[in-house]
């Protein structure tokens, strides 16, 4: 652990008191008392944020694997749709994307009686099914152009090689292609994953109660500002960080020498 | 038929508000692009050249920023930014300021902006040849003169790509003050697609100004970066 020796560095142990005594004046001096009243609904708020995360992104995921497929080495029909839907994903807000499928399918879904009569109608007029289509969509937007460059980045060598063994060519994707691109974009796919936790509060204008919302019915509650307001940035931390550990895991899981025919 | 007379620019159509919500949209992501190179280009500098503490703080800073949604620290950075400036002007004895919508959003998404921009200006001064810095420095050039001179126009090129990337962030960015209810383009938006209830007209107008804005810009970045990049060799085939 040549970790720890960094932290003791002078400044850093008068940086680190410095910063436990900025949290004691704040659990001191902050109001604090609105915690045990909203823990059961900021529990419930974190999971369904979470929630979020790991569906859009395991969903998104499976998306992007062969948009970027398509324009890396598909023909120009498929690579021209599958750059478009790129561009145009990259090109605005998630926000305004969340509006239009919420709003826009949400007011043209009951015109339809095929769809009123239908047993997904339930679902359909709760507001997660459109949160979770549109960053899964968002997700799979901006991965896709990932991906584009990772299926490139595999060295030509191991595909000739795998091709030369016999593999037929869905296990030469399954077994060679799409693993090594994988692990050439992981650390890019990391920060990917946080800028989706960051999209996440986004669907509280569409009344999921995720832990953004909890933070602002505290605020609109209680009439305290800032304490919510830092909690909730610490929790967004705290997720981030997880995500940051658990990709380094990934990271070195794998054997640390490519090939690089 | 309907939905082009619902886009019309003057009354009962509703283009004008597009528009003037385009307007004030792109007016905060200038201003909050300017202010993040700015706080970028200190940034880089601190990191660079700076002490450990000066270092650890702004590592501290960029991280945090980095990882907390945009949308949670516009909302600190608005409360925090309206306390300081009341405070102030009561201090000055005059009474509550009511605070500009504009320059709200250009503080907030700025230093959120500041935070990205100081990685992509830290990298670019890297890659910066430091026998061409050093160059300057033997010939007695200060440091400032150094920077506009030598530094800043030798790093644009490595620089471009990634402030790009950020000029297209700051756009799309501007949306979020929607949820804090200031009327750029896309609560401009919401407000005539609720009026009208025709949702998908006018959601799909504004990503199309959206999109307009991204392929513009993009066109732009590009010739700017051909032309930051005018007497490099070219660096394709020869990897």
């Amino acid at each position: 652990m040549s970790g720890l020796k960094e932290w003791l560095l002078p400044h850093r142990i008068v940086m680190l008191l410095l910063a436990v005594a900025l949290v004691v004046w704040c659990a001191m001096n902050l109001r604090w008392d609105w915690i045990p009243k909203y823990t059961p609904l900021a529990v419930e708020g974190i999971w369904r944020t979470i929630w979020l995360l790991v569906v859009s992104i395991f969903l998104g995921f499976m998306l992007a694997v062969p948009l970027g497929f398509a324009q890396a080495v598909g023909p120009w029909y498929l690579a021209a749709p599958a750059k478009t839907f790129c561009t145009i994903i990259r090109g605005t807000p998630l926000l305004l994307q969340i509006w239009l499928l919420y709003y826009g399918l949400g007011s043209i879904f009951p015109l339809f009686p095929e769809i009123r009569n239908s047993e997904l109608w339930p679902y359909l007029r709760q507001a997660w099914p459109y949160a979770v289509l549109a960053l899964t969509l968002s997700y799979a937007g901006y991965e896709g152009e990932v991906m584009r460059g990772a299926f490139r980045s595999v060295a030509k060598g191991q595909l000739e090689t795998a091709k030369a063994f016999g593999m037929s060519r869905f296990t030469l994707f399954r077994r060679i292609w799409l693993p090594q691109a994988i692990r050439n974009v992981l650390p890019t796919l990391g920060g990917e994953t946080i800028l989706q936790l960051k999209a996440t509060p986004l669907v509280a204008t569409i009344t999921i109660i995720d832990i953004y919302a909890v933070s602002s019915r505290v605020r609109q509650d209680t009439f305290i500002i800032y304490e919510p307001l830092l909690l909730l940035a610490v929790i967004y931390l705290m997720i981030a960080g997880m995500i940051t550990l658990g990709f380094k895991w990934l990271e070195n899981r794998g054997p640390q020498k490519r090939g690089s025919v | 038929m309907e939905s082009l007379e619902l886009l019309s620019f003057s009354p009962p159509g509703w283009g004008g508000n597009l528009l003037r919500g385009l307007l004030h949209s792109l007016q905060i992501a200038l201003g909050a692009f300017g202010f993040g190179l700015l706080i970028g280009l200190f940034g880089a500098y601190g990191k660079l050249n700076g002490g450990p503490i000066l270092r650890d703080v702004l590592s501290i800073y960029t991280t945090v920023v980095r990882a907390v949604p945009e949308l949670v620290l516009i909302l600190i950075l608005y409360y925090v930014g309206t306390d300081i400036i009341n405070q102030a002007s009561s201090a000055l004895g005059y009474g509550r300021v009511e605070i500009n919508g504009v320059a709200a959003g250009i503080w907030g998404l700025g230093i959120v902006q500041g935070a990205y921009a100081t990685e992509v200006l830290r990298g670019a001064i890297l890659a910066v040849p430091s026998g061409q810095i050093e160059s300057g420095r033997a010939f007695g050039m200060p440091p400032f003169m150094l920077m506009r001179r030598i530094t800043i126009p030798a790093m644009l090129s490595f620089a471009l790509p990634g402030l790009a990337n950020l000029w297209l962030i700051a756009t799309k960015d501007t949306a979020l003050l929607a949820v804090v209810g200031f009327s750029e383009l896309t609560l401009e938006t919401r407000q005539a697609a609720t009026a009208t209830r025709s949702y998908f007209t006018f959601f799909l107008a504004a990503g199309a100004l959206y999109l307009m804005v991204t392929l513009i810009s993009g066109f732009i970045f590009k010739r700017l970066e051909n032309h930051a990049r005018r007497g490099q060799l070219d660096l394709k085939g020869s990897g």
